[in-house]
């Protein structure tokens, strides 16, 4: 019996001995976090996507609670709204910025883009891609393994069994950028999204010189500089035989789809084209 | 009791259809396209312009930075264009392309086929020779020689290696280049001696080349400080770590280069060139290759000229096969497959192998059975299994202290896997990647 209470008499001294210690040593090092970091992190979209740059939602709370300022601080995930709500908690305006959304620029589909090797090997791009061009004549464009949506978060990319190209759906892609690093082919591109998502790009990174793009694709960019030369922005460039339409620039008036020869130039969700007056008077007469 | 490596290693099917085969010449192309990117490293810059007359070996393409290597001209014509055209890598790089016009090689360059013993040269201007020749690891890894040959200060080799092994199945480049030419191999040596101030050689060969080892072994008699040393036949033996510690039976730490335990390792293609270089003035223009695979009509070793496209070396061997699904540069377990066969010979083009479409096909990938096949055959003693399942859901920090940037791409673990996994393609991937992350801290 003695024994017993020996024993948990010793464990009852060492406990109080204990919990004294942490009492203080909890005192003396006491940290003390930023409330607001608690709040912010709340006003996250706790996605954890890394998009901002920062690792994680709680990475991009303490960074912003810390910074003076919001500039180079946003939330694609979340988006303006979020962006909003951090601003009232920190008792600063938030900028307004438009949203982007990811772009592949590639359109060479199977029918456009003639398979001249068949690749068995491990399928993942970044493999491919190591190995060799690609399994058709242009060594720039996609190689359909499916990258991109492995590493997307939020299911917003997928590969499209007829085309073997990815296709981004509009509604979830929140512009997080991990597809534009996973392509080894640097072919996505995060893009204004523009008004009723209406956005005109060259899907095409094709620098070969044009003659060699367009027989590897029908449908690459030979960079004639036509389309260039019809902008009335000023908003197209042309590099290493590629034309690149500028999103900052670019009012969406649509004059540089009709010129390329090779349909290079996407549109997107735009309405159908009305008949120019010349041609339905030709159509008349 | 031969000797070997410790670690790891398999046995593939030797298939040397082409041993004992004599060299024969590839006709010259009526065209080459020479990149200029044939050697690791920075790419040279074209010294020529559309229009010039070269002759066989003029200075076409020279070296940028401290590694890098010169290129020459390996016919005599007009240059044609510098253009972008596919090359070995897979995709378009800049090329010289030069019209053939008769084979009018610079008076420099001595013709003659007699053997050249004598070399007063210091160990100073044999470098600065074999740096003006543009010669590479012929191996196949193509690193610069001259930059292997000058050691970072401090360190000093004390025997130097000259790579006979050619454990790669169906290559024989090597072995033939070894039974003709061996004499001239051994003078190499011995400039290579000289070049690092060795007094130790040792030759390595595998024993299933039973004639060039008795022939090398006759002749090192006569040429004191050289020895050979036949080996077990055994993949990976001809990698450089591998090879040293077979020899020496020093092993090369992790991250460290061979000259730290004393050694250095040239191939024989490599101590020929080296001979031909420092001897002949004949800087590296041409190369033995092995054109083979079991349905080509008349496997054969070919010497060609850097440039040539590999179809008309395809055309010597009989022509392309009705079954044909890959062609190959290099050997079957590190070489890789082409995209079509305009593709011309550089100076690490070892072989062409063709293999036919049953054995080309990748069979599907299962899941690991965790049998540890892959940890027993990897001579670097890695554990290829966990180090593509950290490449494949990115852990670099993990993959990094796993030692996933020792590997030497050999390609024992996947050739041993029973469940087909991709293991060499994801380890090259991580490897690579951890590689760029690693220096990217050091900068």
């Amino acid at each position: 019996m003695n024994v017993i209470l020996t024993a948990v008499a010793v464990l009852c001294i060492i406990g109080a001995v204990s919990s004294a210690i942490l009492y203080v040593i909890s005192q003396r090092f006491k940290t003390i976090e930023d409330p607001r970091i608690e709040q912010v992190l709340e006003a996250l979209p706790a996605a954890n996507c890394g998009g901002c740059g920062f690792p994680g939602c709680n990475g991009f709370a303490s960074a912003i609670v810390k910074s003076d300022t919001m500039d180079g601080f946003y939330c694609p995930v979340g988006g303006q709204t979020t962006m909003d709500n951090i601003a009232r908690i920190l008792g600063r305006t938030a900028d307004v910025s438009t949203k982007k959304i990811a772009v592949v620029r590639c359109n060479g589909t199977c029918e456009h883009r003639p398979r001249t090797n068949i690749y068995d090997g491990a399928s993942n791009c970044a493999i491919a891609a190591a190995l060799y061009g690609g399994d058709t004549g242009c060594s720039f464009g996609c190689l359909g393994l499916g990258d991109c949506v492995d590493s997307c978060l939020f299911d917003a990319i997928h590969i499209n069994p007829e085309t073997m190209l990815p296709e981004v759906v509009e509604d979830k892609c929140t512009a997080c950028g991990a597809c534009v690093k996973a392509c080894p082919k640097n072919l996505i591109e995060l893009r204004k999204q523009g008004p009723k998502s209406r956005r005109i790009y060259v899907s095409c990174m094709n620098k070969d010189k044009g003659g060699i793009a367009r027989k590897s694709c029908e449908v690459a960019c030979i960079g004639c500089s036509k389309c260039q030369q019809v902008c009335p922005f000023d908003a197209i460039t042309i590099e290493n035989n590629l034309a690149y339409i500028i999103d900052d620039k670019c009012r969406l008036c649509r004059k540089c789809v009709p010129v390329c020869p090779t349909n290079s130039i996407l549109e997107l969700n735009f309405p159908p084209r009305k008949e120019s007056k010349e041609e339905t008077a030709k159509a008349e007469a | 009791m031969l000797k070997t490596f410790r670690i790891g290693g398999i046995h593939p099917a030797e298939n040397k259809l082409s041993a004992g085969k004599k060299i024969v010449n590839a006709a010259l192309p009526a065209q080459v396209m020479i990149p200029l990117a044939q050697h690791i490293g920075a790419p040279c810059q074209p010294i020529v312009k559309k229009g010039d007359k070269v002759k066989v070996g003029t200075l076409i393409g020279k070296s940028v930075g401290f590694v890098s290597a010169n290129i020459h001209s390996s016919v005599s014509g007009t240059v044609n264009k510098i253009d972008k055209v596919m090359d070995a890598s897979g995709y378009k790089r800049d090329a010289v392309i030069i019209d053939v016009d008769g084979d009018e090689w610079e008076p420099t360059i001595d013709k003659s086929d007699t053997l050249k013993r004598e070399c007063n040269l210091s160990s100073k201007e044999i470098i600065e020779k074999i740096a003006g020749a543009g010669i590479v690891g012929m191996g196949g890894a193509t690193f610069p020689t001259h930059v292997k040959l000058t050691p970072p200060p401090g360190l000093k080799a004390d025997t130097l290696i000259i790579n006979g092994v050619e454990c790669e199945p169906y290559l024989t480049s090597d072995h033939e280049l070894m039974l003709e030419k061996a004499e001239e191999i051994f003078v190499g040596t011995e400039i290579l001696m000289k070049a690092v101030d060795v007094k130790k050689a040792v030759i390595g060969i595998e024993n299933n080349k039973k004639d060039a080892i008795a022939r090398f072994t006759e002749i090192s008699k006569s040429y004191p400080g050289i020895e050979v040393q036949p080996l077990k036949v055994k993949y990976p033996q001809g990698g450089e770590k591998q090879l040293i510690e077979a020899i020496t039976g020093r092993q090369v730490p992790s991250g460290a280069l061979p000259i730290s335990v004393g050694a250095i390792v040239q191939n024989v293609g490599t101590t020929f060139a080296v001979y031909e270089a420092v001897q002949k003035n004949k800087p590296l223009f041409e190369r033995i290759v092995t054109v083979t695979g079991k349905e080509v009509k008349n496997p054969c070793n070919v010497r060609a000229r850097i440039g040539t496209p590999i179809k008309n070396l395809i055309e010597i061997a009989g022509g392309l096969p009705d079954d044909t699904g890959k062609v190959i540069s290099g050997g079957p377990m590190m070489g890789k497959a082409l995209p079509n066969i305009e593709i011309p010979v550089a100076k690490g083009s070892s072989g062409i192998l063709i293999i036919p479409y049953s054995e080309a096909k990748r069979k599907a990938m299962k899941d690991c059975i965790r049998c540890a096949k892959c940890i027993n055959v990897c001579p670097m003693g890695l554990n290829p299994t966990l180090l593509m399942d950290l490449t494949e859901f990115q852990i670099w920090d993990r993959a990094e202290k796993q030692k996933i940037t020792d590997c030497i791409e050999c390609g024992s673990c996947s050739y041993t896997c029973p469940a087909y996994r991709p293991l060499l393609d994801y380890i090259r991937l991580g490897k690579g990647k951890v590689t760029g992350i690693v220096r990217a801290r050091k900068n």
